[in-house]
């Protein structure tokens, strides 16, 4: 049995972690199926265990000053229910696991496991998302798509946790998301799409194009998305064939127990069209 | 590390590993074996109970996260005039088979009605989608909530 720590704040947590190498747990709905052993045995952990999902200081989702701010410990739930929450990142959450599990999974935990098939990722790369990550002795704010390096690693520090996942507030007018998955509930992605633009007299003004489960990390270019913007629906549908080989270029999809690489772009591919169709004008 | 939580309306103290699953210590500290372990990694929702009112996964749920909580299973909730109106219900309606599943449809349902007394099919529907049933098809313990909700009118 290792030893466990249940901080009573968020810096004391922080102290902890200053400490000594510890896993930290917050909805454990990964850590507790990935560290599993037979009925009767706690799940094994190589180093000391921190709880933070009781702490209130990471547990809210607010307005501030142009920003959306949301807890590193705020589960999917109350994701689902707050008002500040934006739109598509209720529908990418909706869309997660069970109700069970969004009662007990956390956007932080869903930050940090970085899987490629992590289904709040894709938005939060389209939305420009920030992480806080705090130290004791330091505060760094990165971009997510910074902050996310491989299927599985990140570059937080081991003194390090994530604080809070900060949206810039903006309008979008178009917010499609779509996944894929062999059911409805407890379904791993095998592809998300995220596209969202912002439509200013039947132009683009703003576009984000993301593809979540077809490459290491979540697919985003910006070079692409400013080859969209200034164009109007109508010349956006002329487009198309020639946007979906630059994103063919780019997502990187592979054969697993879920799916298959020629499904997996075909099916990118075609996401990709109906967003573009669907853009005003179209 | 010493754990407390109010287990069925009874305030409880432990002293264990606060990693074990909820699920084990629910079985094998308090006997409470209506918690049923189906596939042990937080997709069939057999092992479901409340914890301050919101339905989880004892299984995937390490027993140091609910300190300080209220859980309540099945044994709890069977104390209940809400379970007895979900009871009747759903042996009108045929919702049981084998009844392994039954205890975390039953949580799953107080969770559900517990929020909207009077839900339509499809909130019904998304409500258990995290229980499997390999008996029924489902329409049953469709059947059975609607037959509760309609029955425990003011109850919920």
């Amino acid at each position: 049995m290792v030893r466990t720590y249940r901080p009573q704040s968020f810096q004391e947590a922080l102290e902890i972690k200053k400490g000594a190498p510890v896993i930290t747990i917050a909805g454990g709905t990964d850590l507790m199926v990935k560290r599993r052993r037979s009925t009767g045995l706690s799940p094994y952990f190589e180093v000391p265990a921190m709880f933070i999902a009781h702490l209130g200081e990471i547990k809210g989702v607010r307005f501030d000053g142009g920003n959306i701010r949301i807890g590193a410990a705020c589960s999917f739930a109350v994701l689902l229910q707050n008002e500040a929450t934006p739109p598509i990142l209720k529908t990418a959450v909706s869309r997660i696991a069970s109700p069970a599990v969004r009662n007990m999974g956390t956007i932080g935990g869903n930050i940090c496991n970085a899987s490629p098939a992590g289904d709040t990722l894709p938005v939060l790369y389209a939305r420009d998302a920030s992480v806080v990550l705090k130290s004791i002795d330091q505060e760094r704010i990165l971009k997510i798509s910074e902050f996310i390096t491989a299927p599985g690693e990140t570059v937080l520090r081991e003194d390090e946790l994530l604080k809070e996942i900060v949206i810039p507030e903006k309008p979008f007018d178009v917010n499609f998301y779509r996944k894929v998955g062999t059911g409805m509930t407890n379904t791993i992605s095998k592809i998300t799409f995220t596209g969202i633009a912002e439509i200013l007299n039947g132009m683009v003004k703003d576009i984000r194009i993301t593809f979540g489960a077809v490459a290491p990390t979540v697919v985003r270019s910006r070079v692409n998305e400013e080859r969209l913007i200034g164009h109007s629906g109508k010349e956006i549908e002329k487009m198309i064939p020639e946007i979906s080989s630059l994103y063919s270029a780019l997502i990187n999809p592979i054969d697993d127990q879920r799916s298959n690489a020629f499904y997996r772009r075909s099916v990118s591919l075609r996401l990709l069209g109906h967003f573009l169709r669907a853009l005003p004008g179209c | 590390m010493k754990i407390s939580f109010v287990l069925n309306g009874r305030d409880v103290l432990l002293d264990t590993d606060p990693l074990r699953r909820l699920l084990d210590v629910l079985r094998d500290e308090f006997n409470l074996t209506g918690v049923k372990e189906g596939c042990g990694e937080g997709e069939c929702g057999a092992c479901s109970v409340l914890v301050n009112d919101k339905i989880m996964y004892s299984c995937i749920l390490p027993v140091g996260s609910v300190d300080g909580s209220r859980v309540l299973t099945i044994e709890g909730y069977r104390e209940t005039e809400r379970y007895k109106v979900l009871q009747e219900a759903f042996t009108e309606a045929g919702s049981v088979q084998c009844g392994f599943c039954t205890p975390g449809f039953i949580m799953a349902a107080e969770a559900l009605l517990s929020e909207d007394a009077s839900p339509d099919e499809k909130s019904i529907r998304e409500a258990i989608s995290g229980n499997l049933c390999r008996c029924t098809g489902y329409s049953m313990i469709v059947d059975g909530i609607k037959i509760a909700s309609r029955k425990g009118r003011g109850l919920w």
